[in-house]
């Protein structure tokens, strides 16, 4: 698909010239911040890993291990807006949908293998072996007792399988975003309609999950998935370690190949679709295969962020995907700013850490004699009104202190 | 430690010395709160958050336990259930407390339980809830069905002669389950499918108009029509203006609601609901000296005589002054000693009588049915003796054989039939 | 099995009589009442006056009605409003008012003279719960039929309709002659005939009486047809003669093999059919050296294995036999099933069958029609949350995420102003310019201050505004807490307009309805009568063009900016009168109104009006197919909006030319 796009884009009969550069520099020598991203993550990799429960100093509790791993997948998620909003001019209000779906595809096996490992267990100590029926049947009941609902819904009869729901935690997201993509892009909704529709469909979405009859325990979600089937002796602070790296690997590879894709001359494509999107056009570009490349690609990446992530924080229901949360997304690659991936990176981390960090009751409320500010009734008050002054006054967020720095360098 | 601390733990503990053994203690002793204060639940959940901070300034003006002060530390899970696990586990290995009060939709109790039987932590749930579950680390002070759910039906079906229930929840685990296990109940009881009419509407939900008129219209059925409802946090509002709107009065159409208290109610005009019902195991109105100085206390701390009092609240206070009786019998916060101490603990009821913490981590308590008054409080119309709770209902097929004994057994979920301990960790 | 609700109350009275048994002066207090007075009487029955339940009271009101003592209508309503009261110290009953300091005066029931004071604690009040004042009601019929207090009269025929009872039907009959009221005679006659209808002795009579029902779609004419028509199922080995059989069932046709043979086994016609882990069972209780029936344990993982190991031991007369599906055909082949009428009389069901059939196409069209309303409502409230938006968006193409906030803000200055001005009406009046004004400053302020820098960048205002949205939602919780907020509709908008017993909506959804109406009607002449509607259409359909024109945007676009929050201000007002007024609320109406906005075509009034009509009946629509679950219909409705951008993505009504360029 993609190269097909590529290639049907390549032979654009007005393509344009450049003033021929004498030769391509590599694609490292023209993205240092690559370079320099990559080294800053692995470096914090370490760090937290000598300083982790399970394989270092202890200075780092376990909840903190999570917090940190989950952060690193809101990260990827938030490079994949980035993509797409910043670099495609595409405002997605609903990536989080695809998040969302590759947290229940992970999770439907997580759950159902968990179950189903506890269920034998407990049936082979009975006199007679239990038949495959009984089984089933049993983590059934544990699963979907809750709901007062008895019957296996049919989008779980491959859950046991690892391979298949892996597959999913690709698939899904990839599906909905080319479906989805294809029909928008095709009527040629741009714009604030693109954005509402977007976040239409992630409300339709969750709403849909919302309801028992779906299947995926509705308003309940999933839940129980920090547990690892087959690792369920290992302890949560070894496990939260695993998914670190796995989610900083993850982070890394994608920033990779995301730099690698707004690169080059694909990358002056979508940036010129950003910018006008019917000249483009005339000049005979395929603009909606671009877009919808771009789009379903950031949503299977997003799906992939939503499989590691929802391990971490161990439940995963429909309110995850209500359309502020992805609104949020925007919110924070606004702040860390927009048309860099380091940006989106620093508003998610940032903005998500210091979130967690004020609500969480972690910071100290500051008493000013007449009255006392307590950070949990304030925070949000802040947050929104910097925001406004961020879009006001730093259009080009966080990130834009960056190029400040470097034009100052002599 | 700084050392102050030091040297108060050192002047009281040669105190306690006298009486008893030394004590391992680490002060200050550590609550965690775990109430949304924020997010749609916040309606209900703030007020146990004053609640428990009351109790814990209450128990510091008579001296702390075991000789340290006891310290309040409060989160904001925000009505958000991921949040409640991830600040669970935070309050647990970050904070160190001693033990969690907290949660009110089932769902967030879900979420919680997985940290808390893998660390080993302590909590008290103070709401009703669907039952179906009796975790190790868990005491529910609040209502099983058995005491709450199933008597209120008794009393449609027995003294109101309802015949055909209109079951009209909020969409999660707790309506589901609960409606689930009244269906079987009145399967039971003789009343057939085609009279029971479920509907389920999401968390928030403000159109009621047409479900109430749905409702209304079972009436020309030729039975007396009665709504049960678990109808969760705000969307009380509407549906309760809808039904004054149209004019459903109770004797026609009777209510029962088992989400409404007096916190509820207190954003609404009640006048034209007068004689609808609750059930819970607490009323505001109930007349004993206790509850009159619960009240006195609870308006002086947080300043307002115009704020009601609830069942969860009471709940809280059963469940926090147990904890108190226990840890000082055991002598240590430390959670198996505290969980051991607890079985049979006693602590006398707001309206009267004594609640007992069963082995199966359920309180034996009264059930009560309460009319709506016109001022937003209940007349209460029955009271019954203390009823235990019961983890497994014996309603629904798959827990009819199961029974939750932790002190003989060592476990929540055993299966008299097989002779068998199912699981020792919950279903979440 | 532990201590139900049931069997508490039993035990209640066991501990009161040991208790009266311990005490010897409750006994006493019995012998200390005067024989022939109300208070003897009624301690003989003391358990069942003072706790009194539906099941027993009926004993208590016999012997009462009986013993025809001074005071017993007195003693019958004053119970019935729970100002009797029970002395816990000897179980006497006396009637109470409040005194000072929480104290109670009595009063004597007999005497009616002042029988001392006391403490709240001491005394019990009675309080019998709502089945229980309806037996009490029924017996007072007899007494209030003909009371000169029209109220009691009306109460009376309240209670007769019920709780009916024949013996009622000679009472009513008499009380119809003397009625001086025209409407309350009226009444007494239709009460009467539906008493005669469901409990008459004449067969005519009752048959007449239903056919006066044909047509009659209310309630309790409905409601007494379907009683008529109650059956009740039943098994025999043959069609029994003397039963009005409603109809015959065949098994495995209009009835279930399994349910029918169920039915023969409750019934004790057959065996009882084994639970669903019958055989796993009983194999577990003849395991014996490693094996049941000759099969190896560990083989017994299949279901073949085990029906092979219990077929042995079936043979071996170990455990009983399996019901198979031939033998429960066998069995049920055996039997008539039937559905037979409770009534035995023939002609009275055939009757009331038709008068029923008789009034269902009504029904189904009244139904459709308070749907319609239901629906109309519905739009209603989505117009007014959205129109505001659409105003804005259309001529500025702003998207104000803080929409919903605005909303908000009126909805709880509606509640302040609640709190200063006692009379709902007046504060009513108040409330709504009130509210207008506020968020209209509120408007303009956000218009100059931050919307005017980011008119270039469109998708930017709608992250700054979705900024502002989150503060002010946090700023309202600061202030007036997470707790909903009442907002109360005066009395006369709190009833609701009733056209039958199935048509009816509440006078608030009407209230909202019309105030959309006259919003819709103010807002087409201001924007096609007046010079700023014009300069509004002017911006809207080309701003550079309006500007060179000698209009100035800038202030066009701050009054347009101020009428949408205002308007959304009013229409938090109207909201919060209906549903919850909290720092949430405007979230939940935000993206809905977006909706509302893209799928009417921005820019028109009128396209709003259509893009709120139409999900408005779309939903209701869509509950309609599918009553028990208001989720599905919102999923499906917005996945109908998706679709139908895809089609028509300038929404329904377009803006033509170049105005529709962006």
């Amino acid at each position: 698909m993609a190269a097909d796009i590529m290639t049907r884009g390549a032979r654009g009969p007005a393509k344009p010239r450049q003033p021929a550069p004498p030769r391509r520099r590599s694609f490292l020598a023209e993205n240092p911040s690559v370079l320099w991203f990559m080294l800053a993550l692995g470096l914090f990799t370490a760090v937290v890993s000598v300083l982790s429960e399970a394989f270092g100093a202890g200075l780092l509790s376990t909840s903190l291990i999570k917090v940190l791993g989950m952060t690193l997948c809101l990260c990827l998620i938030a490079i994949a807006m980035d993509v797409v909003w910043g670099y495609c001019g595409i405002l997605s209000l609903g990536h989080f949908a695809f998040f969302g779906l590759g947290g229940y595809a992970i999770g439907m096996w997580l759950m159902y293998a968990r179950t189903e490992i506890v269920i034998r267990e407990n049936l082979a100590s009975g006199t007679i072996p239990p038949t495959e029926t009984e089984v089933t049947e049993a983590v059934t009941a544990q699963i979907f007792g809750v709901v007062g609902s008895s019957e296996l819904p049919l989008i779980w009869s491959f859950a046991y399988s690892l391979p298949f729901q892996l597959a999913m935690v690709v698939l899904m997201p990839g599906l909905l975003a080319l479906i989805f993509g294809w029909l928008a892009f095709r009527s040629r909704v741009t714009g604030v309609y693109l954005s509402i529709l977007t976040q239409a469909m992630t409300l339709a979405l969750s709403l849909y999950l919302f309801q028992n009859d779906t299947g995926l325990r509705g308003n309940n979600g999933l839940s129980g998935l920090q547990n690892i089937p087959g690792f369920l002796d290992v302890p949560q602070s070894v496990i939260s370690m695993w998914f670190f790296w796995a989610s900083a690997f993850a982070l890394g590879a994608g920033y990779l190949l995301f730099a690698w894709v707004v690169w080059g001359k694909f990358g002056s494509v979508i940036r010129a679709i950003r910018d006008n999107e019917s000249r483009v056009r005339f000049l005979g570009y395929n603009v909606e295969g671009y877009k919808l490349f771009v789009f379903t690609l950031t949503a299977v990446a997003s799906g992939l962020a939503g499989a590691l992530y929802y391990p971490q924080a161990g439940i995963i229901n429909p309110a995850e995907i209500a359309p502020i949360a992805s609104i949020y997304l925007a919110v924070w690659v606004a702040i860390g700013g927009r048309g860099r991936l380091y940006g989106a990176v620093i508003g998610a981390a940032s903005v998500s850490l210091l979130s967690s960090w004020l609500t969480g009751g972690g910071a100290p409320n500051i008493d000013l004699g007449f009255y006392r500010i307590i950070w949990t009734d304030w925070w949000l008050v802040l947050l929104g009104l910097g925001f406004v002054l961020v879009t006001l006054f730093f259009p080009k967020g966080i990130g834009g202190l960056f190029d400040y720095l470097v034009r100052k360098r002599p | 430690m700084t050392n102050r601390n030091l040297l108060a733990t050192a002047a009281t503990a040669s105190l306690i010395a006298a009486a008893g053994p030394a004590l391992a203690v680490d002060c200050p002793i550590q609550v965690g709160v775990l109430h949304s204060l924020s997010g749609s639940m916040a309606i209900s959940e703030t007020t146990l958050r004053d609640v428990m901070l009351m109790m814990v300034e209450q128990q510091n003006a008579k001296g702390g336990l075991l000789g340290c002060e006891l310290e309040a530390v409060v989160v904001d899970p925000a009505s958000d259930w991921p949040l409640f696990s991830e600040l669970t586990r935070q309050l647990l290995t970050v904070n160190e407390v001693d033990v969690i009060f907290g949660a009110w939709t089932s769902v967030s109790r879900k979420a919680v339980l997985p940290v808390l039987e893998e660390l080993n932590g302590l909590m008290f749930y103070p709401v009703q809830y669907e039952g179906q579950e009796s975790s190790r680390n868990v005491f529910y002070t609040g209502a099983a069905p058995n005491t709450q759910a199933i008597p209120a039906v008794d009393y449609f079906l027995e003294e109101l002669g309802v015949e055909s229930f209109a079951l009209l929840g909020t969409d999660y685990v707790y309506p589901r389950t609960t409606n689930a296990i009244l269906a079987a109940y009145l399967a039971d009881k003789g009343i057939p499918e085609e009279d029971i009419f479920v509907n389920y509407t999401p968390f928030g939900h403000s159109d009621w108009s047409t479900i109430v008129s749905d409702v209304v219209a079972l009436g020309a059925g030729g039975k007396q029509v009665g709504i049960v409802s678990t109808i969760n946090g705000d969307a009380n509002i509407g549906f309760y203006n809808e039904l004054s709107a149209q004019g459903v009065s109770a004797d026609d159409i009777p209510v029962v609601a088992f989400s409404v208290g007096e916190e509820e109610l207190s954003g609404l005009d009640t006048s034209r609901l007068v004689g609808h019902l609750a059930a819970w195991n607490y009323f505001m109105s109930a007349d004993t000296a206790e509850n009159e100085e619960f009240i006195a206390a609870w308006h002086d701390f947080i300043g307002d005589t115009g704020r009601v009092t609830n069942d969860p609240m009471e709940a809280h206070y059963i469940g926090f002054n147990m904890w108190v009786n226990a840890v000082e019998a055991a002598g240590t916060t430390d959670v198996d000693a505290v969980r051991e101490a607890m079985w049979g603990q006693e602590f006398p009821n707001l309206t009267g009588g004594t609640a007992v913490m069963n082995v199966n981590h359920h309180l034996s308590k009264p059930v009560l049915i309460g009319e709506i008054r016109a001022d937003g409080q209940f007349d209460i119309i029955s009271q019954t003796e203390e009823v235990p709770g019961e983890a497994w209902t014996p309603y629904l097929s798959e827990s009819a054989t199961l029974v939750s004994d932790w002190q003989e057994l060592g476990c929540g979920m055993f299966d008299t039939a097989t002779e068998t301990c199912v699981q020792l960790t919950s279903n979440y | 099995m532990p201590l139900s609700f049931r069997t508490a109350p039993v035990l209640a009275c066991l501990i009161c009589l040991c208790l009266a048994a311990l005490h010897p002066q409750p006994l006493a207090a019995q012998d200390d009442a005067p024989q022939g007075t109300l208070q003897a009487l009624l301690q003989t029955h003391q358990e069942e006056v003072a706790r009194p339940s539906r099941n027993s009271v009926a004993l208590v009101l016999d012997a009462l009605l009986d013993a025809q003592l001074d005071g017993t209508l007195e003693f019958l309503r004053l119970w019935q409003d729970r100002e009797v009261y029970e002395r816990d110290a000897d179980g006497l009953f006396f009637y109470a008012r409040e005194g000072q300091d929480r104290m109670l005066v009595l009063t004597d029931i007999d005497t009616g003279e002042e029988a001392g004071v006391i403490g709240s604690r001491e005394i019990n009040q009675i309080r019998p719960n709502a089945g229980v004042r309806r037996e009490i009601a029924a017996a007072l019929v007899q007494f209030e039929l003909s009371d000169p207090d029209p109220a009691r009269r009306l109460a009376a025929l309240e209670a007769i309709s019920r709780s009916p009872d024949p013996e009622q039907i000679p009472l009513l009959a008499a009380a119809i002659e003397g009625e001086p009221d025209p409407a309350i005679r009226e009444r007494k006659e239709r009460v009467l005939s539906l008493l005669i209808a469901r409990h008459g002795s004449d067969s005519a009579e009752r048959v007449a009486a239903i056919e006066a029902l044909t047509g009659d779609i209310s309630t309790e004419a409905r409601r007494v047809l379907n009683q008529l028509l109650q059956t009740q199922a039943g098994i025999a080995g043959a069609l029994p003669e003397d039963a009005n059989i409603e109809r015959v069932r065949s098994p495995g046709d209009d009835l279930d093999l399994i349910t029918a043979y169920d039915r023969l086994a409750d019934a004790g016609l057959a065996p009882a059919r084994r639970g669903h882990n019958a055989i796993r069972d009983a194999l577990r209780a003849h395991v014996a050296n490693g094996q049941v029936g000759g099969v190896a344990l560990h083989r017994l993982s299949t279901d073949e294995a085990r029906r092979e190991a219990y077929r042995t031991l079936e043979e071996a007369g170990l455990v009983p036999p399996l019901v198979t599906e031939a033998a429960m055909q066998a069995a049920v082949a055996q039997y008539v099933f039937f559905d037979a009428y409770v009534e035995p009389d023939a002609a009275v069901t055939d009757a009331a069958r038709d008068a029923l059939d008789s009034t269902r196409t009504k029904i189904g069209i009244y139904q459709a029609f308070g749907l319609t309303l239901d629906a109309l409502s519905l739009a209603s409230i989505f117009f007014l949350a959205a129109i505001g938006l659409a105003i804005t968006f259309g001529v500025m193409r702003v998207i104000n995420m803080a929409h919903g906030e605005f909303i908000m803000m009126g909805a709880y200055t509606g509640y302040v102003v609640q709190l200063f001005i006692p009379n709902y009406t007046f504060s009513l009046a108040v409330a709504l310019p009130l509210a207008f004004a506020i968020t209209f400053g509120a408007g303009v302020a956000m218009e100059r201050l931050v919307i005017r820098y980011l008119y270039t960048r469109p998708l930017e205002t709608l992250l700054a505004t979705f900024g502002i949205s989150i503060a002010l939602q946090q700023l309202a919780k600061n202030i007036f807490g997470t707790q909903a907020r009442p907002l109360t509709a005066p009395d006369w908008l709190a009833g609701s307009v009733v056209l039958n017993d199935i048509v009816s909506i509440s006078s608030i959804r009407v209230a909202i309805f019309v105030l959309a109406l006259m919003f819709l009607a103010m807002l087409v002449v201001i924007l096609q009568r007046t010079r700023l509607g014009l300069e509004v259409r002017a911006v809207t359909q080309n701003p550079g063009m309006a500007a060179s024109m000698g209009i100035n945007p800038d202030r066009i676009n701050m009054l347009t900016f101020g009428l949408g929050s205002g308007i959304a201000g009013v229409a938090g007002v109207a909201i919060g009168l209906y549903a919850q007024v909290t720092s949430e609320m405007g979230a939940n109406y935000i993206v809905q109104s977006f909706m509302t906005v893209v799928v009417g075509g921005v820019g028109s009034v009128f396209g709003t009006l259509a893009g709120a009509g139409l999900i408005g009946f779309l939903q209701k629509g869509i509950e309609w197919f599918n009553p028990g679950n208001t989720l599905a219909a919102q999923t499906y409705m917005v996945l109908f909006i998706i679709l139908f951008i895809q089609f028509r993505p300038r929404g329904i009504v377009a803006l033509k030319g170049r105005a529709a360029g962006d």
